[in-house]
């Protein structure tokens, strides 16, 4: 217990908060390896997925690249790219968007397979194009999933980014680092709580955006709205009670 | 008025679901296709807005070949309402019935006014027009459906299995609906169903479907109940048995007509 009131006392130190290098500063890089890598992640896996899911063509290939990247060991990865492409942000960048893609890519087809076949079937018969089709119907009745995708993409990369250290590449790790080579437990245990409660902060922004961008037409029909605004008059049976009788 | 000419279709597995079908559907009647599951009378449907292919043979609308024309185009030019309704869940009624007007470039709120007009003529309140479809009773969204159908004034409507999926009370009421519409705006309606009442009251012609989407017979409800074509025409409209299997008895003088059982059914009028 009293290692994590070290530990808070580290992260409240105001010599530890600011300054390059300091607190504040390195949440910002881990904050921007988690944005910049699942943008570029989503830049490439969100269209691949919904065209994967509109068309179903290439889905097989999509659940074993995926499945395939997820086995793929983050910190390997980036030693080899760091050998490859040098120290810096730019090998940890890399790894993180090929850490974030098979979440953005699953949650991009899943969302479009998911709607009902018969909907697509009638708009397509009503004369909408296949963009429209997509557009119009597949992707907002999809969006929950498509967020839930983006919402666990964001969520492990801010996670891993504490590797970023590895190849010089700053973030909230090297506190980490930093902490256990020189044993000072309150800053290995300070850090750890940081990169938890970003984790966690983030988690409950994507949760708040994944329930608000459910279609209100979805949610609309849920049987306790149904039942407490009746859409059909009721037929009044007996006579009315009347008070103070 | 709508021609098939030797129109086949043969899905990718080998399954022929309409074998050389040759059949007219005239302007402005109500052509009803009935037949059990694997007559093709959903796949004959579809293959007039193109949502299924045909494999060889012509179709034609008013002349014109439908292979001519740009599928998209041609399906905004015909109406089309299926038994789940099918709206859009995620869109409020009156932005369902809009869609097609919309797509075709209507303005917005022209196109409203006009869904608001299609409402009542399908017997929607006007206050349900901000509801969601998942808001609607299954009844009132086969209606929403029906407007759809109507909302691009199509000169051709198509129908498949709209009643399908509503309880009897309700199939009734839309069907007495549909009728009164049909009377009204005088579309050339292509109606599915595997239910023979509901063909002989909503067909101005009746065409029964063998497998293969072969017909068994064509013709006036009154066509096919006094001269079935075939054993299995009879056996399909219930022909020897049960209501349509009406006898006159003579009772306090007047003519009651009673079924196979002697129930009465009713009295002949003179």
């Amino acid at each position: 217990m009293d290692l994590f009131l070290d530990g808070f006392a580290w992260i409240f130190d105001p010599a530890h908060l600011s300054g390059p290098g300091g607190i504040w500063a390195r949440i910002a890089e881990q904050l921007s390896y988690t944005f910049g890598a699942v943008a570029i992640a989503a830049i490439i896996a969100i269209p691949l997925g919904l065209w994967i899911g509109h068309t179903g063509r290439g889905r097989d290939i999509a659940v074993l690249c995926s499945g395939g990247l997820r086995a793929l060991p983050s910190l390997g990865l980036l030693i080899i790219f760091a050998l490859g492409i040098g120290i810096g942000f730019k090998a940890p960048l890399l790894t993180f968007v090929i850490l974030a893609i098979p979440s953005l890519l699953s949650g991009a087809y899943a969302g479009v397979e998911a709607v009902d076949k018969r909907t697509v079937d009638a708009a397509r018969a009503q004369g909408m194009t296949e963009w429209q089709v997509l557009t119009k119907v597949e992707l907002p009745l999809g969006l929950p999933l498509l967020i839930g995708g983006i919402r666990s993409g964001v969520l492990q990369v801010v996670a891993t980014a504490t590797l970023a250290y590895f190849a010089s590449g700053g973030a909230l790790g090297v506190f980490i680092n930093d902490g256990l080579k020189t044993r000072d437990y309150a800053e290995l245990i300070g850090a750890s709580i940081v990169v938890t409660v970003l984790a966690l902060v983030l988690e409950g922004i994507f949760a708040l955006l994944q329930r608000l961008f459910v279609p209100r037409g979805v949610t609309a029909g849920q049987v306790t709205e149904v039942r407490s605004r009746s859409v059909r008059p009721r037929a009044v049976v007996g006579s009315p009670i009347q008070e103070g009788k | 008025m709508i021609e098939f000419r030797t129109v086949t279709k043969k899905f990718p597995d080998g399954t022929v679901a309409v074998d050389e079908l040759s059949l007219v559907l005239p302007a402005r009647q109500t052509t009803v296709l009935v037949g059990s599951s694997g007559s093709g009378k959903t796949t004959i449907l579809r293959m007039i807005n193109r949502m299924v292919e045909k494999t060889s043979g012509d179709i034609e609308i008013d002349g014109e070949d439908i292979h001519a024309l740009n599928p998209v185009k041609l399906r905004r030019s015909i109406g089309y309402v299926m038994q789940n309704s099918g709206l859009l869940p995620h869109r409020k009624v009156i932005d369902n019935v809009t869609t097609v007007p919309v797509l075709n470039g209507v303005k917005k709120a022209e196109a409203r006014e006009a869904a608001l007009t299609l409402l009542d003529t399908v017997g929607l309140d006007r206050s349900l027009a901000e509801r969601y479809p998942s808001q609607l009773s299954g009844g009132q969204q086969q209606r929403v459906g029906v407007a759809r159908g109507l909302a691009a004034d199509p000169n051709i409507l198509l129908m498949d299995e709209p009643f399908g999926a509503v309880d009897p009370i309700v199939r009734s009421e839309l069907q007495q609906e549909l009728i009164r519409i049909q009377r009204d705006l005088g579309k050339t309606i292509v109606f599915v169903t595997h239910d023979i009442d509901e063909a002989f009251l909503l067909g101005d012609q009746v065409v029964l479907l063998e497998k293969g989407g072969r017909i068994a017979q064509q013709g006036t409800p009154a066509e096919i109940l006094s001269k079935p074509a075939s054993d299995f025409v009879a056996t399909f409209i219930g022909a020897d048995r049960g209501r349509r299997a009406l006898r006159v008895e003579v009772v306090n003088g007047r003519n009651v007509v009673v079924d196979e059982d002697g129930r009465p059914t009713g009295v002949l009028q003179s």
